[in-house]
């Protein structure tokens, strides 16, 4: 077995038009025992960014806390928050300095920039960066992730279309993916109004 | 918490090399298959890499950067492990940097060279070229630390297919458009024929009159089909238990009238 | 394996002439099913390096697509998807189709069942979007249209890196 199976994860983050969305199953599980299903891996850094963290639970958690300190000690020093694109790097290079030992996460950040415009990427565990102007899948099956976002995501969606596409990825995404699944929930950035969170009802087994 | 003082971190190690004795295997990095590949011509180095970076079978991205900025002048692919190839560049870019302030000249690309030479902790197969007082050089550089000067260097899983069509068609002091073809024509045969690499041709080409760093180059092939009958979802297809607007917390500036400076 | 595959499609065919002789029609699909299955298990413990689907007409005219593990196990199913990108299209066409309960009658492929027209374009995107993502998904793909009136062999250009 993986590291990363053991707890079991499926986030996606989509890009739409003006508006990102991240989303992530609710199961937390020990291999193959189901523990909670209220477990949510897309965590919140500010008003306009999100980071997903898959993998290992201890760490994302972990990972989690320390990046929540370094945003708290960036604003202090700056007065305002970080953009999008810098959280990624600050990210990335977090991981790369465990290089030799590394936290078991891989990270989906979602944001969106200054001028409005969707901020997406993703790392592995060891902080290779890849931004993408479509989407970013990981999990524990992060095949049938990618398999239907290839199908289902077209540019310029709108929020709502996003939300239903993103929604739609990830139900019939995590229904083959024994390790993740139990409900989902999805959070749309968009410029304007702020952020929706939805909780999905989704297959319970 | 080695975290401000740059340098890694040991912290995870003992606990990593735990859970791998019981039997946990480490997760997969994201590779980069990779084709690179570089050639000297006649007054300059002409640089190529192909776009496509692997997680295991999976493509995880389908238009990465290979070719990565060291100095003004010199230009290096990288080949192995993505995170190790971006920041092994990024560093050694970095200290030319500041080498560059202190002593007020030019990088040299076999500083480079010496620098980038990691004895195998760091999985990074690069192709290193630029152009410096002495002219263009081109090296390879491999992840155990052996480096090789050569007129024409192949790198990574494609590197067998690059090589050939190099083989094939390198000729010594070619102009810069017949090496722009023929490192294309090397990139694409890697893209073609091995599995690991993929999707578009990067170039970059380094003279002494400057760069040219060709994004895309060749963008080889686009999605061959799309639906007749595109999928949409209505709205309220999910189905959705709850639902919660969390409002932007900028501060509110409620402006009062104005006033008269207060001068007495 | 390439040569598996070979080697169990010849071995069909010869078998299929056989039944031809003795029975004086082509096998039936159901019958070429269970075929497929009893020949996999047969080499329970040395077995074909090859993922199966067999698909057809049933005696009553209807689709059929039956799906394989590599010692013979098989399920007769709406849809299915075998080989390197199956993770990939899975998901997709489940989501388009849905499988249908075996208990609803009379039985159906899927809760969706699709116009021809439609059901070519689902394959064929699914076909080049797992060629996007699954290094050994490309180049080309064949599609073959099973109706009443016979078989319609197309094909479709894939990315070819």
């Amino acid at each position: 077995m993986s590291i990363y199976t053991y707890n079991g994860a499926a986030i996606i983050a989509m890009a739409g038009k003006d508006c990102v969305a991240i989303g992530s199953d609710l199961r937390f599980g020990v291999q193959l025992q189901t523990m909670t299903t209220d477990y949510k891996k897309v965590f919140q850094i500010h008003d306009r960014l999100f980071v997903g963290l898959g993998g290992l639970a201890t760490d994302a958690q972990t990972l989690f806390e320390r990046l929540v300190f370094r945003h708290n000690m960036y604003k202090l020093r700056e007065e305002r928050d970080m953009k999008a694109s810098t959280f990624g790097n600050l990210l990335s290079s977090m991981l790369y300095e465990k290089r030799f030992g590394p936290y078991f996460a891989s990270p989906v950040v979602a944001g969106l920039e200054p001028d409005g415009k969707p901020f997406l990427c993703g790392m592995d565990s060891i902080g290779a960066l890849e931004t993408a102007a479509d989407f970013i899948v990981t999990g524990t099956n992060s095949e049938s992730l990618f398999g239907m976002c290839e199908s289902m995501w077209r540019p310029d969606l709108e929020a709502d279309e996003l939300f239903e596409t993103l929604a739609q990825c990830l139900l019939s995404g995590i229904d083959r993916d024994a390790l993740a699944g139990w409900g989902a929930v999805v959070y749309v950035i968009d410029k304007n109004k702020g952020v929706i969170a939805r909780t999905l009802k989704g297959r319970m087994d | 918490m080695g975290s401000n003082g740059g340098g890694f971190d040991f912290d995870l190690c003992k606990r990593n090399a735990l859970l791998e004795r019981k039997g946990m295997a480490p997760p997969k990095a994201w590779k980069t298959g990779t084709t690179i590949a570089g050639v000297v011509y006649k007054d300059g180095v002409v640089l190529g890499a192909d776009t496509r970076s692997t997680s295991g079978s999976t493509v995880a991205d389908k238009n990465c950067e290979k070719i990565h900025y060291i100095a003004p002048n010199i230009y290096c692919c990288g080949a192995g492990t993505a995170a190790d190839t971006m920041n092994v560049t990024a560093m050694i870019s970095s200290s030319l940097d500041l080498h560059r302030y202190a002593t007020g000249r030019q990088s040299r690309v076999v500083t480079a060279m010496t620098m980038l030479k990691y004895q195998g902790h760091v999985s990074a197969a690069l192709v290193l070229g630029g152009v410096d007082l002495n002219g263009p050089h081109l090296f390879t550089i491999f992840p155990h630390g052996s480096t090789d000067a050569l007129p024409y260097a192949t790198m990574g899983s494609g590197s067998l297919n690059a090589m050939a069509v190099f083989e094939a068609g390198f000729k010594e002091d070619m102009t810069k458009e017949e090496a722009m073809a023929l490192v294309a024509a090397a990139i694409r045969s890697g893209v073609y024929n091995d599995l690991g690499s993929g999707s578009n041709v990067d170039l970059c080409i380094i003279s002494k009159e400057g760069v040219e760093y060709l994004r895309n180059h060749e963008f080889l092939m686009a999605k061959t089909y799309t639906r007749k009958f595109p999928v949409t979802y209505a709205k309220g297809t999910a189905p959705v238990i709850k639902e919660k607007l969390i409002p932007l917390s900028a501060v509110d500036v409620t402006e009062g009238a104005e006033e008269a400076m207060d001068t007495s | 394996m390439q040569a598996d595959m070979k080697a169990l499609h010849k071995m069909f065919m010869s078998r299929n002439v056989t039944y031809q002789h003795s029975h004086g029609r082509p096998m039936s699909c159901p019958a070429t099913a269970q075929l497929l299955s009893n020949t996999l298990y047969h080499r329970r413990f040395f077995p074909f390096y090859t993922f199966n689907i067999c698909a057809g007409l049933d005696e009553e005219g209807r689709g059929a697509v039956y799906t394989y593990d590599a010692i013979g196990s098989y399920e007769r199913t709406g849809y299915s998807c075998q080989g390197s990108g199956k993770d990939l299209m899975q998901p997709v066409l489940d989501n388009q189709l849905k499988a249908a309960s075996p208990l609803v009658l009379p039985p159906r492929n899927s809760v969706t069942e699709l116009p021809l027209e439609q059901a070519v374009d689902l394959v064929k995107d699914a076909f080049v979007s797992a060629g996007e993502r699954d290094i050994y998904t490309g180049d080309n793909v064949e599609i073959l249209i099973i109706t009443k009136d016979g078989i319609k062999r197309e094909e479709l250009e894939l990315k070819r890196d």
